[in-house]
């Protein structure tokens, strides 16, 4: 895991106190709100419909234990004793005070984390895959290459006014988890026929109110050359991205407008006169983060424990919970345990003070202190050895964090919608809740299978309903909420956006709708076929017929 | 209203003229719009006082890579603080075609943005202050942050750099 040296440490401290002499600014009325928005915004401080919300960036979704437990001593010191984890794997908390900010800030720093560039047109945090560095199909760890982007990008003086905000995600796995191809910039590990790894450039992909996948401008990029080529890239964005309509402005719609071939030329005009300078990073400098994120001491031991064998026989709870959260670990007799923070009737997203701490212990107890999080809004404990699953299960059990739904109905993506955010349209967590019970038995769950229901509360998308493989998206019809349900949309390698089936239906109708899709997915899969996989085969027609009839 | 260039208030020498109308006297330094450039450079290469170029978003520094011997000063404008082309233009004339002379920022030049601006190779900010307030407010500016990640043009060591340095001294 990457250790904060002096000049990372000093940045951050530097920063705290240069916030703190603004918030001092603010609240002595020297400044203005006005004034005071572009200073708070750059230090991840949102003014939401009743509080500031702050938005805490965690690179790469990478947590250590003592983070963790940190961010469960600021939800109870300065919040209300819970926070909210968001689809691009930061730390958001609801109700923090003004005037105690910046001692939050500074807590934060105290374990080298910060709320740097979480919000306003610059780069942001980059997200990547949360298996990384113990997924089984995995190239080769990207967080490396993710923390030389987190540097390059803190504070880069040319990018701190783009036209509109910019993310990018990196996958080092055939099977993408990081969702690249909705970002507006994804990077895919992969070799070329030389057996060199690199990168294919992804740009232009996205959600909000125009979705689109993102298209390669370039199938593949060295390693040392991917800094000059981010550059580049960003610098024809920064140029040429449109500045005179604010949901015009992200790359995906300069990327339509002239075409991915001339963004690739442009890109590659500009990338030919930087290429050779100061951004190329030597192997040598590449080794030296490589081995910061070097694997922990794993123990040599049998892929295949009795003990673990054992207890999924005797304990059917146990055995869903390995069945649905538990994923192949590349190291033999280690696995990946998933820690679902969607809870039957819960929020999607959110966790108290205490189960943070709890967390935080058992990643110290069982996974070297390594804890991650997903953009589908959980944790994960990357390395945990089977011998060491059950007595985990056992504890996540007890602290209310144990339940067996990774992937199914109940994972629902929300985002915080009218109950928190300002430019909400509709409700979407009481929504979640509400679909969340109607699906809660965990047979049902089974039997269904890995379905991706993603909510989003206003056409911003921030609950990514373009891609779940069902959509909901909320809206406000003369006062009203209603719900417009897509289909088909996917996040993964095989990225697509959904479709809208229908009109839409009242929040009375919806769940009622959400249930009459699975049933007639139910009634026509063939076997061994996911939803989406179904909806691949069918089309939306047969869901249309159940939904509409003659309608 | 203050120039602040190199850590001092300057006078503002130049007059900085529209796309049209008369030229004042030849040895009157004058910064001129892109476009006027390009249709008069030839007379305008010709007279004794300065000439400068003024670059607003959406115009091409690429323009006035090969007259860059001939221009002292070359002023970017900010119509707001929020458009940031002015950065990229400022790197490329001074890291791409080395520019040595004046790079002004003028028009929203505020005070949290002028240390990026200095990295980006400005060398000198236009500023709706008097000219304590404007030179104090630069200098504070530019002593808010002392650690770069990123290689621009600008000569501040970086901390890959520092780090390399670093690592080096303990092997030799
Ligand atoms: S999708 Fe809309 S409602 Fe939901 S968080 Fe984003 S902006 Fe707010």
């Amino acid at each position: 895991m990457y250790r904060y040296d002096d000049f990372d440490r000093q940045l951050v401290l530097e920063r705290t106190e240069q916030f703190r002499g603004q918030v001092a600014r603010r609240l002595s009325g020297e400044l203005t709100e006005d004034q005071f928005r572009p200073l708070r915004l750059m230090n991840g401080v949102y003014l939401q419909l009743h509080a500031y919300m702050l938005r805490v960036a965690v690179p790469y979704g990478t947590l250590s234990g003592a983070q963790l437990r940190q961010l469960g001593y600021i939800a109870r010191k300065y919040d209300k004793g819970y926070g909210h984890f968001t689809t691009r794997q930061n730390i958001q908390y609801n109700w923090p005070k003004l005037a105690e900010l910046p001692d939050a800030l500074l807590d934060l720093a105290r374990v080298e984390m910060h709320a740097i560039q979480t919000s306003g047109n610059c780069i942001r945090n980059t997200t990547t895959d949360q298996y990384a560095g113990a997924a089984a199909d995995e190239i080769e760890d990207p967080r490396p290459y993710c923390e030389l982007i987190r540097q390059w990008s803190t504070f880069h003086p040319e990018f701190t006014y783009l036209p509109r905000k910019f993310k990018i995600a990196v996958t080092g796995a055939p099977n993408d988890r990081a969702a690249v191809r909705v970002h507006d910039i994804g990077l895919r590990m992969h070799q070329n026929a030389e057996g060199e790894t690199g990168f294919e450039v992804i740009v232009g992909g996205g959600l909000g109110r125009t979705p689109f996948v993102g298209k390669t401008i370039r199938d593949f990029i060295g390693k040392n050359d991917l800094f000059s080529y981010l550059e580049a890239t960003l610098r024809v964005y920064n140029r040429f991205g449109r500045r005179d309509n604010k949901y015009k402005a992200r790359i995906k719609i300069l990327v339509h407008e002239i075409g991915a071939e001339e963004m690739a030329r442009l890109v590659e005009e500009e990338w030919a006169q930087i290429k050779d300078g100061s951004l190329k990073v030597s192997d040598a400098e590449i080794a030296q983060y490589i081995a910061q994120f070097a694997p922990p001491s794993f123990e040599t031991l049998p892929d295949d424990d009795a003990e673990f064998a054992r207890r999924k026989v005797e304990n059917p709870g146990f055995a869903a919970w390995v069945r649905s959260n538990v994923v192949a670990h590349k190291q033999p007799g280690y696995a990946i345990a998933n820690v679902s923070l969607k809870p039957i009737g819960g929020i999607p997203g959110d966790a108290t003070a205490d189960q943070m701490e709890r967390v935080a212990d058992l990643a110290d107890q069982y996974s070297f202190g390594d804890v991650r999080v997903t953009h589908e809004q959980n944790l994960v404990l990357p390395h945990v050895k089977k011998a060491d699953l059950f007595s985990l299960w056992a504890e996540l059990s007890n602290a209310g964090l144990a339940t067996a739904n990774l992937g199914y109905v109940t994972d629902i993506i929300a985002c915080p919608g009218l109950d928190y955010c300002a430019l909400a349209t509709a409700r979407s967590i009481p929504l979640s809740q509400r679909i969340s019970e109607r699906f809660g038995d965990l047979d049902r769950q089974h039997h269904i299978g890995e379905l991706k229901i993603k909510i989003s509360g206003c056409i911003n998308a921030c609950g990514h309903h373009h891609v779940g493989h069902i959509g909901i998206l909320g809206l406000d019809k003369r006062g009203k909420e209603f719900y417009q349900i897509t289909l088909g949309g996917d996040a993964s390698e095989n990225a697509a956006i959904g479709k809208i089936v229908g009109a839409g239906f009242s929040e009375a109708e919806v769940v009622d709708a959400i249930e009459a899709i699975v049933t007639r997915y139910l009634e026509i899969r063939d076997a061994g076929e996911r939803f989406i996989d179904t909806y691949r085969r069918v089309g939306t027609d047969p869901f249309k017929e159940v939904l509409y009839g003659d309608r | 209203m203050a120039i602040v260039k190199h850590d001092t208030v300057i006078d503002n020498d130049w007059i900085t003229l529209d796309a049209e109308g008369d030229l004042p006297a030849g040895d009157v330094n004058i910064i001129v719009p892109l476009d006027r450039w390009k249709a008069e450079q030839d007379s305008l290469k010709g007279r004794n006082g300065g000439v400068g170029v003024l670059l607003v978003p959406g115009d091409a520094p690429e323009d006035i890579a090969a007259d860059l011997d001939r221009l002292a000063l070359i002023a970017i404008r900010f119509p707001a603080y929020t458009d940031g082309r002015g950065y990229s233009y400022a790197r490329v004339l001074r890291e791409r075609y080395g520019f040595a002379g004046e790079i002004r920022a003028v028009g929203d030049v505020l005070r949290d943005q002028i240390l990026n601006m200095h990295r980006c190779g400005f060398d000198a900010f236009d500023l709706k202050d008097d000219a304590d307030t404007a030179l104090a407010k630069v200098r504070a500016a530019m002593a808010e942050m002392t650690v770069y990640y990123q290689p621009t043009g600008d000569g501040r060591a970086t901390a890959g750099s520092l780090r390399e340095r670093r690592r080096a001294g303990q092997v030799g």
